[in-house]
């Protein structure tokens, strides 16, 4: 019997006549990490919330690490850890007292706390800092206090609201190679982004949400493969050549090929990605056809997100809702 | 109801070690009675009189005592919503912690700052001729009825933050507030030195239920006139705080719970 950590099957949420969900579908087997990707406004956070106890829901039902959401949320709140978009840490104390503060919080003695607290503290690269007030914080080191706040207890599932918004490459990586190291410890991680590349880089599986609904779901390269896959990309050298390059190309590729003639370029989706790069450049060089550059282009997740939504992920689809219902001065 | 108990504590400490780690603000709430006395005390006082006659000073300490207590629902407030615009309350809600422990650990945070700021203004309105004149025991049960006021104005201040959130605005509608409140009252001169309808009010007043009450137990002067409030202030002093606790802790449970919606 498969179990999953995350379910929640038809979840629904309505803000006044605005709806924040609407039939929300999601199932995250033990181990991996689940995206949830969509454009502002598109209920991701609003998932997170009801997921996380923050937030009641209309409809539907919702599991978290076994219990029931609704009914059971002091079991739920015991297995999870959340980590927000905006760094839920008290500015006042210091890294080493908001842990310390959070470890007595989830029940450990005092002492447990303190080297609970050290511990992480250590491992996030915050140790120097501890006994600065969270507030002078850069906005990485905040962001890693606040994962680490999230690990006292190693959590049974991880909440990630866009765990990187806001924060440069080398803060991004951090985070990113922090999760991947919880995975590999067995921790399930739900993850909200609106960067593709993110959802690329983590996830297992991903969800792309759009208007509260789950338009699309599938491993990255099922998404990818949606809008059409891989394409095969030529440039020739005479523009002259174009149109006898693209009748050699087409029988190899079972498609007809696009051209652009000003920049001289071909481009045809391709399905066995090696073999029909190596048999198009055989073809080209027999034919004596001069060619400038030849190259596989692989489906961008961007691409696979216009293609679902009709709109680029960063760009709303409309007014965003009120997607926190504690609002951020 | 130990975990509630035991995380009541911990938020406790919590908030006591902020007083700790950010002071300013605890230097701002010492040095406002203090400016009052030396201001009302010496600058205006010289001008003031006592219904009934009597020292000013020693008629104007319990005043202030009382709008220090009074002044704290901005420190409650303020804090409160502190937390709620930082996202820190995310954090404990999403915690199995208790989920009184952030109301509960505020107030009595608040109560243990409440009396250091009492002990502070005792020592300071000794040292201006205050004294206390019918023995410890009474003077013990006007810091108590101090402190019953305390808690009431904090659950007042907890409510109010939970209803505006934005901390920004809690000081612009806290202070504009708080003082014409206590200058409506028995704090800086006697109601029957005003005219009958402000006087009236002033009478009315919750806080001047708690002064006229203390000045009672103080044995300090200006006792009020034979109004049904002045007769009896000690009874009000103890029923204006527990209904307004009885109000404000149902209604800011119930906003706190509304989070969640």
């Amino acid at each position: 019997m498969t179990t999953f950590e995350v379910v929640a099957e038809g979840l629904g949420k309505r803000y006044g006549p605005t709806r924040a969900l609407d039939a929300f579908d999601l199932t995250v087997p033990p181990g991996t990490v689940h995206g949830l990707l969509g454009p502002n406004g598109a209920g991701k956070t609003t998932a997170v919330r009801i997921l996380t106890t923050l937030l009641r829901f209309d409809t539907g039902r919702a599991t978290v690490a076994g219990y029931d959401v609704l009914r059971r949320p002091d079991e739920v709140r015991a297995r999870i850890g959340l980590t927000g978009q905006y760094a839920a840490v008290d500015e006042i104390l210091s890294g080493r007292q908001n842990l310390e503060l959070f470890g007595r919080l989830f029940r450990l003695g005092r002492r447990e706390a303190r080297r609970r607290a050290g511990e992480l503290l250590e491992r996030f690269g915050l140790d120097e800092a501890a006994s600065r007030s969270a507030g002078e914080y850069s906005g990485g080191m905040r962001r890693r206090l606040d994962l680490a706040a999230s690990l006292i207890r190693t959590p049974r599932v991880l909440f990630l609201d866009e765990p990187t918004t806001g924060l440069d490459p080398r803060s991004r990586n951090q985070v990113w190679d922090l999760v991947r190291g919880l995975v590999a410890d067995g921790t399930t991680v739900l993850l909200t982004t609106q960067y593709l590349e993110e959802a690329d880089q983590l996830a297992d599986r991903i969800s792309v949400i759009d208007a509260g609904r789950v338009v699309a779901e599938g491993s990255p390269d099922q998404l990818k493969a949606m809008t059409g896959g891989d394409r095969i990309e030529v440039v020739v050298r005479d523009a002259a050549e174009l149109s006898r390059a693209a009748r050699l190309v087409a029988p190899i590729c079972g498609a007809e090929p696009e051209l652009d003639p000003v920049i001289r370029r071909l481009s045809v989706p391709v399905l066995d990605r090696v073999a029909g790069l190596v048999d198009v450049v055989r073809a080209l060089d027999d034919a004596g056809i001069a060619v400038e550059d030849i190259g596989l282009r692989r489906a961008t997740l961007d691409e696979a997100f216009l293609h679902l939504t009709g709109h680029r992920p960063d760009e709303a689809r409309e007014p965003v809702a009120a997607e926190r219902t504690v609002e951020v001065a | 109801m130990t975990t509630a108990i035991a995380d009541g504590w911990t938020m406790t400490r919590r908030n006591m070690t902020h007083v700790v780690r950010a002071p300013e603000e605890l230097i701002l709430y010492f040095s406002l009675p203090i400016m009052f006395v030396l201001v009302f005390g010496y600058v205006f006082g010289s001008g003031m009189q006592v219904a009934g006659g009597g020292n000013y000073r020693e008629f104007l300490l319990p005043g202030v005592f009382v709008m220090t207590m009074l002044y704290g629902l901005g420190a409650t407030a303020t804090g409160v919503a502190l937390d709620l615009s930082r996202g820190v309350v995310d954090r404990f809600r999403s915690m199995p912690m208790a989920r009184s422990a952030l109301m509960t650990g505020r107030s009595a945070a608040d109560l243990l700052r409440a009396l250091l700021e009492m002990s502070t203004l005792l020592v300071c309105g000794l040292l201006v001729g205050w004294q206390w004149r019918q023995g410890v025991g009474k003077a013990m049960l006007a810091v108590g009825l101090l402190l019953l006021l305390r808690i009431a104005i904090t659950w007042v201040g907890i409510y109010l933050a939970l209803l505006v959130r934005n901390p920004d605005t809690v000081g612009v509608i806290v202070f504009p507030a708080a003082f014409p409140l206590s200058a409506i009252s028995n704090v800086f001169v006697s109601p029957e030195l005003m005219p009958p309808v402000i006087g009236t009010i002033s009478e009315w007043n919750p806080l001047s239920a708690t002064v006229a009450a203390i000045r009672e137990l103080f044995g300090n002067p200006g006792l009020g006139g034979d109004s049904w409030p002045a007769e009896h202030a000690l009874l009000l002093a103890v029923l204006w705080p527990v209904l307004l606790i009885a109000t404000f802790a149902p209604l800011a449970v119930r906003r706190y719970q509304r989070l969640s919606r």
